[in-house]
């Protein structure tokens, strides 16, 4: 048996598994990241815009503090968050920030003096303090009070990434990349490690630890339509899920950002309508305003996708190819702004669309994002259900994004979770022993080989892994996208199961010898579709509607019946998830209310 | 009328006893707007599902999927095929090791590098989280951001010509990655700290000046000004070595 034995084992090396190891390395531990591809090239590195942190420094900020970080949060969740959590991220956002400036992001900082600025294509002055020269300044993101995302440009999470990857050299923390975990070594009450594939010789390996963490990101890529990178497939939801005893919190709770570029769907930042670009439709007519005279293009990006996507249906849209859509219009920021604030922006128009945003209009439309879905843990990371289980960043339901995130707060979720979590991690491993079962893990490498060799002989079917990925994926792109109703989520739910079905005949074409990448699929296709029926399922019992969560046949956002988290478990042998629910928040400290944008019907707690 | 393309694409899986390196012929119809990564994506789905390479971002952001385009390194995901001729050869990276068929690996490389040139922010001080942060001029911030765009693709060492010869050149990525440190005023190395790492022919004195680095840059980094800089402040300081200033 192939096994090696840490303290702390990451699963992934994104911004959040390298922050929380870095915290371990730093107290002592042994910690030991596991990551599918060279922990730099983690999706951490396509957050483009930047991450939110109250400090007040520009202008725009001024009075901004950590209470207001955390008001714009909940609202933004529509109240969906976990309080107590978004108030500790709030208040520890600011320390993050400097802490990561310490390390050596070349944060943008404030110019004092004149400046102008554009605010839904019009041109503002403002005027920088002399005194606040030099520090870490900060622009506009949609469903904020203040200016408080800060950034280097447009490359924020490629910033980030790197410097928590020379962290992560400097102090020696060992990174296995190309190595896939394919299931958690547990008993039903402890949990142990992980078995795992290497990607490059295709031999399986199991990983002991005290305390294992999954920081895999989100499972974007279960849509068909999406900004994510195309590693982003859950693998650590999956494998979460397979326990049968940790649950997904809030698996319905996915994100469609308004601006992914057709036909790719790559993202452009949120920066751009941040910075002052507009939406317009097919008449080149600015529409936001009409709809949210208040924010306009800045409501939060539930609010946003879900106007454009009704003004795509009322015909306003843009005929092409590949569907409807908007137009995107940062020219009026000039070239200045573009080729040193939105540099990203400006590549990817080149790129990928044969575009000068300088003179052309970008078109977009709402792609899949972000699952503020994941790993259900408690304030300090860990997760329900297993002894020595952790959880952090997109992966995890931690939850101070209920149903709805901000932009810039995932980023900022991202190092100030490693930040928390990783404390947290270094203190149970402080007192905590576990004794490591050598039959437990042989079985477990024998259960897992079995499967990869089944896949290969083709012992149980030979339905095409792909065929049925693309099923899942338009089938969660048709019904549970950006509008929901009974009928068609009803619909949704029993095609995925009849595509679970397929799933578990799943054949490969190819030898599997070595990192063969149809194994890899194969290994996960089940647990894919697993996640696509929680999703599906868990929208379709929630008959409300509450921030990304919108339900054609139930407007209103009903905090009498559902001001709570679904929490999905798979019972083994089981063809739908099990369902349950806790209260949103044990803590209130801002009670339900107005978001200030978006509709507004709301059925009160006290509504008889 | 759409094209017909026709790929030759390096194949060889080390894991494979069977296997030896051969190249496979694939062809397809051109869409409006095809990338690499989609023409890849549909060969490896629809014609041979154990066809390796590296996609991640696909947006020209992660360096995931550099390889050898019709003779060039390149960035798979951002190479249109109407940029291309009807015939597209793509080979893996040289320098890095083989995994299979297109996908080297770049991650042991990088990080060997990281470590041997200590790139982090060297400095004695402490943090102090709740103190307020220390001030830079937004100039210099986005002089370093500049150079911090590398996302460390391997391009450029594939396309040079002392790092195809002799394994432990560091490269043109990695004097970047020094003139990124010697920018940066929290970093506390004096210039000769830098020198004793890259003042070799493993570093700045390797380079032939062939320039191919900066030709496949698909970042268009300034890979060429960083080491003419570097060079140049090397020999300022041998000269006020040999008169005794500091």
């Amino acid at each position: 048996m192939d096994i090696e034995v840490t303290d702390i084992l990451c699963i992934g090396a994104g911004l959040a598994g390298e922050r929380v190891a870095v915290e371990a390395a730093a107290a002592g531990h042994q910690a030991i990241c596991l990551s599918i591809v060279p922990p730099r090239r983690s999706h951490s590195s396509a957050a483009q815009g930047g991450m939110q942190a109250s400090l007040g420094n520009s202008v725009m900020g001024e009075g901004d503090n950590p209470d207001v970080h955390f008001e714009d949060t909940v609202k933004g969740s529509d109240w969906g968050c976990d309080q107590e959590v978004a108030r500790l991220f709030a208040e520890t956002a600011p320390k993050a920030v400097r802490e990561m400036a310490f390390w050596g992001i070349p944060w943008n900082r404030v110019v004092p003096g004149k400046s102008t600025y554009f605010k839904g294509g019009e041109k503002y002055e403002k005027v920088e303090a002399k005194e606040k020269e030099g520090l870490i300044t900060a622009r506009s993101f949609g469903g904020t009070a203040k200016w408080r995302t800060c950034y280097t440009s447009d490359g924020t999470g490629h910033t980030l990434l790197y410097t928590m990857d020379n962290k992560v050299v400097e102090l020696g923390v060992k990174v296995h990349d190309r190595m896939e975990a394919v299931s958690l070594i547990h008993d039903g009450r402890t949990c142990m490690g992980v078995i795992a594939r290497c990607l490059s010789t295709g031999r399986l390996k199991a990983y002991l630890a005290k305390a294992t963490l999954i920081a895999t990101g989100g499972y974007g890529r279960i849509y068909r339509e999406t900004t994510n990178a195309v590693i982003n497939e859950g693998g650590g939801a999956i494998i979460a899920l397979d326990t049968g005893v940790v649950p997904i919190g809030n698996p319905e709770a996915i994100q469609f950002h308004p601006t992914g570029i057709v036909p790719t769907h790559i993202l452009v930042t949120e920066g751009c309508r941040g910075d002052g670009g507009t939406l317009l439709d097919v008449n080149e007519h600015r529409f936001m305003n009409e709809y949210e005279p208040e924010k306009a293009e800045l409501a939060s990006r539930d609010v946003v996708s879900r106007w454009m996507t009704h003004h795509i249906r009322k015909g306003l849209g843009v005929k092409s190819d590949y569907g409807d859509h908007l137009w995107l219009d940062i020219r009026h920021l000039g070239e200045k702004h573009i080729k040193t604030k939105l540099r990203e922006v400006d590549e990817i128009c080149h790129n990928f669309l044969g575009i000068d945003p300088l003179t052309q209009l970008i078109p977009v439309r709402p792609a899949q994002h972000y699952t503020m879905a994941g790993v259900r843990t408690d304030k300090d990371g860990a997760a329900y259900g297993l002894t020595g289980l952790f959880c952090a960043g997109e992966a995890a339901c931690w939850d101070l994004h209920g149903f709805n995130r901000l932009g810039g707060n995932s980023l900022a979720e991202t190092v100030v979770a490693g930040r928390i979590v990783g404390k947290k991690i270094a203190e149970f491993v402080n007192g905590h022993d576990v004794q490591f079962d050598t039959g437990l893990i042989r079985a477990n490498l024998k259960r897992e080989q079995e499967r990869m060799d089944r896949l290969a002989g083709c012992k149980d079917g030979q339905e095409n892994v792909y065929e049925v990925r693309n099923a899942m994926q338009e089938e969660l792109m048709e019904r549970v996208g950006i509008f929901r109703d009974h009928d068609g989520l009803q619909k949704a739910v029993e095609n995925l199961q009849g595509i679970y079905g397929r799933a578990q005949k799943v054949g490969l074409r190819s030898n599997g010898l070595g990192a063969n990448p149809e194994l890899s699929v194969a290994l996960k296709i089940n647990g894919m579709v697993r996640l696509a029926l929680c999703v599906a399922y868990g929208a379709l019992m929630r008959t409300e509607s509450r921030g990304c969560h919108a339900r054609l046949d139930y407007e209103a956002r009903n905090d009498r019946d559902w001001l709570n988290r679904t929490l999905a478990t798979w019972k083994e042998g089981d063809d739908l998830p099990t369902l349950n629910y806790e209260p949103a928040s044990q803590v209130e400290e801002l009670p339900p209310g107005s978001r200030g944008y978006g509709a507004t019907q709301v059925i009160s707690r006290d509504e008889t | 009328m759409s094209r017909r393309l026709r790929f030759n694409i390096f194949r060889y899986n080390p894991q494979d006893p069977h296997s030896t390196p051969h190249t496979d012929v694939f062809v397809l119809e051109e869409t409006d707007s095809m990338t690499l990564f989609i023409a890849l994506t549909q060969i490896r789905e629809e014609k041979d599902p154990s066809l390796q390479f590296d996609f991640c971002c696909r947006a020209g952001i992660c360096g995931s999927c550099a390889m050898v385009i019709n003779g060039r390194p390149g960035l798979a995901c951002k190479t249109l095929t109407r940029d291309l001729p009807d015939e597209i050869t793509l080979m893996p990276l040289p320098v890095f090791k083989l995994i299979g068929d297109l996908s080297v690996d770049t991650g042991t490389w990088f990080r060997a590098t990281n470590e041997k040139i200590g790139s982090w922010i060297h400095t004695r001080k402490t943090l102090d989280p709740d103190a307020r942060e220390e001030r830079m001029d937004n100039a210099l911030a986005e002089e370093i951001y500049e150079l911090e765009r590398c996302v460390e693709c391997g391009c450029c060492v594939a396309a040079c010509g002392t790092a195809n010869m002799r394994e432990d050149f560091l490269g043109a990525v990695t004097v970047n990655r020094i003139a990124r440190f010697m920018l940066d005023p929290r970093d506390e190395r004096a210039d000769k700290d830098y020198f004793e790492v890259i003042g070799t022919d493993e570093g700045i004195f390797g380079c032939m000046g062939l320039l191919g680095c900066e030709d496949v840059c698909p970042k268009e980094l300034p890979l060429q000004d960083q080491l003419g800089i570097i060079r140049r402040k090397m020999g300022w300081r041998a000269v006020k070595n040999l008169f005794g200033l500091k």
